[in-house]
């Protein structure tokens, strides 16, 4: 197969309605949570940074607002991982298993 | 450390050795096609990756380094697991899927496929190999002072022995076993270092009856700071006050406020740009199999910072401040001293009688180690029955071997990244535009791997004074500022082109070189590499000593100005970039130019 066949394969499967939403599902789970934790991880860094009064406050003895807003780091990284990995084995892999061999059926692979 | 547990240490070490180079060479037995040095046949599982990547990301800086640095600083040592952590979510949701999917071997792979080959995989390689020197400086520096630490070695001669011997250990690994080999050291210690530290953090919580309030309490007041300990500020983002010690400078503590930031910005945005840790995706057959190796890493590397807290905070509430900075500076009559060499109060103080200094006074005094990497080790010690008993000594001996296991394993990934690229993107596809046989290819990167390892050794011998944490906010700014703006936009803007990749990652990589130049880390104090009081002269015209929160914007404006000033595009290439990158059709498959 020629390199220009080759390129209508790739171009026309970028084309494809199937491929298009593939990606729209992808990004518009993917980029939202991605500004979200960024957000949020600096929000807590400023806190740390700029309002050390507040965050220093003890909710429980020698527990302060600064200790639970680290650890809620942890928590919802943890979160954000076990979401997106629901979010691609529920919404994406079958789409993307699908248009692969779909593609490589077309490319003679 | 005493001789028993210095010996046992040395055991535990040794079979360290003996059983990785054994598994070593049963990999380099089983590997079939050449290409099986870059990406170990891609055959390896998401979980094992996932073990393999927590063992080539948690390096002797994160263990020894973020424990010791919660031990003295309290609260601040926090913020460094924390970014570290979080920052595997940009690999997860943005790098690592599209990256398998579209990548073989190198960063430069991703880099160059919709671009003219030649001067983005010039501009990769050069990256990578700088990322990888400074953080394999980092590692290999932190191996020489961790043994003299832990057993009491000062002789120059010995630490520099220890250096080469990392080195041609790391160099065996590389040569030999490729990244099967490699992957398999990194899976070994990762369970060692996991079972060490959830050892330690199980005998830390038994012994504060599993209340993590009564731990803080009890670190909060052993280290003498009180609540202050658990608030953030001892060590980042610190107050500068005016001469008079009362005012506060408001200008120099905004750029310490900043400054906490940019670290900040530096830590979550370098991972995904750390060019060892982009190959480890290759590792795995498919996008599927990254994305679980990127979950399983997020798991173990999630529990193994959360552990980090409890070893911090243990040594704080266990171990003396005296052992932790192991012991003040004294003059030879055995007086404690202050920074200009005079003795500290009007009679002699020795370091048997600290506590009848006044808390002015004792802020004069000097530490010996004043980094705290050895918080965990003693910490280990004491748990195990304290100083002098047996139980003690196998406890040291465990964790400094573990420590040890942990740097052999990150410095075979760094120099298996650097003689990658040089062999793949440099000789094979610059200096051979795309010609070369595997065959050849693999052989120039065992050449180039023992190359790399020969100048690390040198340059880690000479670089002995410099900061291990110092050495890695380098490797994690360029990282941030140059390679990540050039993945991302080559991955999702399409309009994106050579002249925009390789001007990203010059740039970045130039802005944060020269920020860092001319920043606190280099020249204008005491702590600088070029000591005021030697050299009596500064260009510390950057204040911040990270310089992320202005190099990693001016890298991503760098590829877009080199974007927009060039014509050139690339519809068609950049349509089976985003097909290959979503769906993983023709995975593996060399690119045609």
């Amino acid at each position: 197969m020629g390199s220009t066949e080759q390129e209508r394969v790739w171009e026309e499967a970028q084309a494809s309605p199937e491929f298009q939403a593939l990606k729209r599902k992808f990004r518009n789970f993917a980029f939202p949570l991605t500004v979200a934790f960024l957000v949020w991880y600096f929000a807590y860094v400023l806190l740390t940074a700029f309002a050390r009064p507040w965050v220093s406050q003890e909710v429980v003895p020698h527990i302060n607002i600064a200790f639970i807003l680290g650890v809620l780091q942890f928590v919802t990284t943890f979160l954000i991982a076990w979401l997106y990995e629901r979010h691609s084995s529920k919404h994406l892999d079958d789409a993307s298993e699908a248009l692969k061999s779909k593609v490589e059926k077309e490319l003679g692979l | 450390m005493n001789v028993s547990s210095t010996t046992l240490s040395s055991i535990l070490f040794v079979s360290f050795v003996a059983i990785t180079l054994l598994v070593v060479w049963r990999a380099s037995r089983s590997t079939k096609k050449a290409s099986d040095f870059y990406d170990g046949g891609a055959s390896f599982s998401g979980f094992q990756n996932g073990l393999a990547i927590a063992g080539d990301y948690m390096s002797a800086a994160s263990f020894l380094g973020i424990a010791g640095t919660i031990a003295l600083f309290g609260y601040d040592g926090f913020l460094y697991s924390i970014g570290f952590l979080v920052a595997w979510l940009v690999a997860l949701l943005l790098i690592a899927e599209p990256l398998r999917n579209s990548g073989r071997f190198t960063m430069g792979d991703v880099l160059a496929f919709r671009m003219r080959q030649r001067p983005v995989r010039t501009a990769s390689a050069v990256s990578t190999i700088i990322v990888s020197i400074f953080y394999l400086l980092a590692q290999m520096v932190g191996a020489g002072a961790l043994v003299s630490l832990l057993l009491g070695i000062t002789d120059p001669a010995t630490k520099n022995l220890i250096i080469v011997g990392v080195g041609i250990l790391m160099i065996l690994y590389v040569t030999i076993g490729g990244m099967k080999g490699t992957t398999y050291v990194q899976i070994i210690k990762a369970f060692l270092l996991m079972i060490g530290a959830a050892l330690l953090t199980l005998l830390v919580l038994a012994h504060f009856h599993f209340n993590v309030a009564e731990l803080l309490g009890a670190a909060a007041e052993n280290s003498g700071k009180k609540d202050a300990f658990l608030q953030p500020g001892l060590k980042f983002g610190k107050d500068v006050f005016q001469a008079d010690g009362v005012t506060l400078d408001a200008a120099k503590t905004l750029f310490s406020r900043l400054d906490l930031i940019s670290l900040g910005l530096a830590l979550v945005l370098g991972t995904a740009g750390l060019p060892h840790i982009l190959i480890r995706f290759y590792t795995v057959p498919n996008s599927k199999a990254a994305r679980k190796s990127v979950n399983w890493a997020i798991g173990n590397i999630g529990v193994f910072y959360l552990m980090t807290i409890a070893l911090g905070f243990g040594a704080a509430a266990l171990v003396s401040r005296t052992t932790l900075f192991r012991g003040y500076k004294v003059n030879d009559a055995g007086c404690v001293i202050d920074k200009e060499g005079n003795q500290i109060g009007d009679a002699c103080t020795t370091l048997d009688h600290l506590k009848d200094l006044s808390p002015d006074l004792k802020k004069a005094l000097v530490p010996i180690d004043p980094s705290g990497n050895v918080a965990a080790p003693q910490l280990a010690q004491f748990l195990g029955g304290g100083e002098g008993t047996v139980g003690g000594a196998i406890m040291l001996a465990i964790i400094g071997a573990i420590a040890f296991a942990t740097i052999l394993a990150v410095v075979a990934g760094l120099t298996l990244a650097s003689s990658s690229s040089l062999a793949h993107d440099l000789y094979a596809n610059v200096i051979k535009r795309g010609k070369a046989t595997p065959e050849s290819e693999v052989r120039v990167a065992k050449i180039a791997a023992i190359v790399i390892g020969l100048v690390a050794i040198v340059l880690a011998i000479g670089a002995q004074t410099l900061n291990v944490a110092f050495l890695v906010a380098i490797a994690f700014a360029i990282a941030a500022s140059g390679n990540l703006p050039a993945v991302l936009y080559t991955m999702f803007w399409k309009r994106f082109n050579t002249r925009g990749a390789v001007w990203a990652i010059y740039g970045g990589l130039a802005a944060a070189l020269i920020l860092l130049a001319f920043g606190p880390n280099v020249s204008g104090f005491e702590t600088s590499f070029f000591k005021l009081s030697e050299i009596g002269t500064r260009w510390d015209y950057f204040p911040l000593a990270n310089p992320g929160i202005v190099s990693i914007p001016l890298g991503f404006l760098f590829g877009w100005l080199g974007t927009i000033t060039s014509n050139e595009k690339n519809t068609a290439k950049y349509a089976e970039l985003e097909v290959r990158s979503l769906t993983g059709a023709a995975i593996g498959k060399a690119v045609q130019h």
